[in-house]
């Protein structure tokens, strides 16, 4: 039996500013993690990322990234990735910086 | 301070130019990013985990002041107000965009300094002893011998693709400070028997992956062999070391695989060669070289009221006892600022602390300053007698912590908060491990003691050669750290012994205060240092302290 397909979402970093952005099931690019699309189709997700990878004049690096369905949208599974969607521990930048402000 | 030269000045802005067109290739879809990453990594410039990086080199670790000054006019315009001094004494900049690089790149030139060869294969920023020029023990300043060395490797045609990065590390002085023997080429400035200066060369050593300690290729060197036998021994690794495999391609495998002898043997053969074709350093350049690291004009003066400042204000007298070094020249002292207050980031210094460290180099410090690879800032020239004004103006920027050589001077590489590469954090551990010792009041108690952490385990931290080291992983998705004791960073380099399975993050200051208060325990006096003990009793106490409960279950 084939084990269960664990979600994911297309994740990069901005061409310009380096931020962390998210692909979106409209075919934007989000920096808010919950905003992504959550692919739960591996087929599905090797297209997204052909599809993220192409837009190479916005973003770098495009990989999946498992993630699981939370009460606000996608959530990152790995502390890395949930890192990411915050910014550093030691001062309160990058997206958290953004976050305070609002 | 070395000048740049015409040649040089050139040769920067030219570089600068080319970036430039690079960076707007890359936008305008010109250039695909594996095409831009190599462009940009020449440059200096990294993709991290939430931004770009920017890693400035600081030549051997010195700077003007009009340098700092820059520096921090840099962070504040196109960063975030602070800047990341490094343990290759660079800075890097956490928070750049990229269309503002080469701007920075140009602010950067007007003072002389540039990014180049701050990464790639190629021959990086030359390290050195951070007390060069001051240090009473040392035989000679390394530092005309590491600029020698950075004109020679800059832009270097055959060394440009090298199988790996290439790193060397000088030192003046018997004590190492420089940690030669961790470097893929390391040069100690010794003396032979008829009083000449020359070179022990030391070959293949390194941290990461697979530590190794680096072994004595040539005892000694004349001076002026050194380019052509850097060349012999770069030149054979370029052909010698591995392109197979990205993990075995440092010149340390090399040594390793093929033997010290054959190495050398084969470096030995090129050597007659490169000898031979070598028409010799232009004398000219050369003490053009050796003038610019003149000492500065020391004063013959007393110290004024320092022994009596001592004794009249504690906060004064501990951080004279813990932050001043012999100065060679009498009536001077060498000053190492910390920038680990505790809580602190390890090797952050703000815009404000920058350009204070600037204004007191130029008021009490001949205009130097200096970054060690413990990450931190160093005045090499102060007069004892304006100690006590230096010291009260440093209070002003939280900049007096008196810890250098303590539980809290901790070495951390950024780890997971910045680095792309990392598998943990290590900046909070070492947060915490600074605030909590100070907190229980063991800091003083437990006196000179060297932590490095690595967020991973290219060892960027040094944590092989801390007498503790702590190395940050990723177990099944969960931040896990291993302790390594006994490692030692100075000419008697050691690689630290894993002590056992890792802890959980929360569970490291824990570790460590068991460690630590075993090792208080155990000491004969107060003189006899972690290290000292540790190599006195073995590992076993200390195995015993940080795993208890297995204790408890093998006496059982």
């Amino acid at each position: 039996m084939s084990r269960a397909y664990t979600p994911k979402v297309v994740t990069a970093n901005a061409l310009i500013e380096g931020d962390v952005v998210y692909l979106t099931a409209d075919d934007r690019w989000t920096r808010d993690h919950a905003e992504a699309e959550l692919i739960e189709d591996e087929a599905h997700a090797q297209l997204r990322l052909l599809k993220a990878g192409h837009q190479r004049n916005i973003v770098v690096g495009a990989y999946l990234a498992d993630a699981r369905r939370g009460p606000n949208g996608p959530e990152p599974i790995h502390f890395r990735e949930a890192f990411r969607t915050r910014g550093p521990s030691n001062y309160a930048h990058g997206k958290q910086e953004g976050a305070a402000r609002v | 301070m070395y000048k740049y030269s015409d040649f040089d000045e050139a040769f920067v802005r030219e570089r600068n130019a080319q970036f430039r067109a690079q960076v707007t290739r890359r936008i305008d879809g010109s250039l695909t990013e594996d095409e831009f990453r190599p462009l940009r990594l020449m440059n200096g410039l990294y993709l991290q985990l939430h931004a770009y990086m920017l890693r400035v080199a600081v030549p051997y670790g010195t700077l003007s002041a009009r340098q700092m000054r820059q520096l921090a006019m840099i962070a504040d315009r196109w960063d975030k107000g602070y800047g990341h001094f490094t343990t290759r004494q660079n800075i890097q900049y956490n928070w750049p965009k990229l269309t503002d690089v080469p701007d920075m790149l140009d602010a950067l030139g007007e003072v002389e300094m540039h990014a180049i060869q701050t990464s790639g294969n190629t021959i990086r920023n030359v390290t050195a002893d951070h007390f060069a020029g001051a240090a009473a023990d040392e035989i000679e300043d390394p530092r005309p011998t590491a600029e020698l060395i950075r004109q020679w490797s800059t832009d270097h045609p055959e060394f440009q693709f090298l199988p790996r990065k290439f790193k060397i590390g000088v030192t003046g002085s018997p004590n190492d400070r420089a940690v030669t023997k961790a470097h893929d080429i390391g040069l100690r400035i010794v003396r032979n028997a008829s009083g000449e200066t020359g070179y022990e060369v030391i070959v293949g050593g390194g941290l990461g992956r697979t530590p190794m300690v680096g072994q004595v290729i040539r005892p000694f060197l004349p001076k002026p062999d050194l380019l052509p036998y850097l060349g012999a021994v770069i030149s054979t690794y370029n052909l010698m070391g591995r392109r197979d495999n990205k993990y075995k391609a440092r010149i340390k495998i090399t040594v390793f695989e093929n033997g010290i002898e054959k190495f050398r043997d084969a470096v030995e053969a090129r050597f007659e060669q490169t000898r031979r074709e070598f028409s010799g350093v232009n004398p000219k350049i050369l003490a053009e070289i050796e003038q610019s690291f003149a000492p500065p004009a020391f004063r013959n003066a007393p110290d004024g009221n320092f022994d009596a400042a001592r004794d009249a204000d504690p906060v004064f007298r501990a951080w004279t006892e813990t932050n001043l070094t012999a100065h060679r020249a009498p009536g001077y002292a060498i000053v190492t600022v910390s920038l680990k207050a505790h809580g602190a980031t390890p090797g952050d210094a703000t815009s404000d602390q920058m350009r204070l460290l600037a204004d007191l180099a130029d008021r009490y410090g001949h205009g130097e300053l200096r970054i060690s690879h413990e990450q931190n800032v160093v005045l090499p020239h102060v007069h004892k007698s304006d100690l006590p004004a230096l010291h009260a103006a440093l209070k002003t920027e939280a900049l007096a912590t008196a810890n250098i050589g303590l539980v809290s001077d901790i070495i951390a590489c950024p780890g997971m908060d910045y680095c792309a590469l990392a598998t943990a954090r290590s900046i909070p551990v070492a947060q915490e491990i600074a605030t909590h010792f100070r907190a229980i009041g063991l800091e003083e108690e437990i006196g000179a003691l060297k932590i490095k952490i690595s967020g991973c385990i290219n060892a960027c931290g040094h944590h092989h050669i801390g007498h503790i080291g702590i190395l940050g992983l990723d177990r099944a998705g969960v931040e896990n750290y291993q302790i390594t004791l006994g490692g030692d960073h100075t000419e008697t380099l050691t690689l630290g012994e894993r002590a056992g399975p890792g802890f959980a993050y929360d569970q490291v200051v824990p570790a460590l205060e068991r460690l630590l208060r075993t090792y208080i325990d155990l000491r004969t006096d107060r003189n006899e240092t972690f290290l000292d003990a540790y190599r006195r009793l073995g590992a076993e106490p200390f195995k015993t302290a940080l795993y208890p409960a297995e204790a408890t279950r093998d006496a059982a």
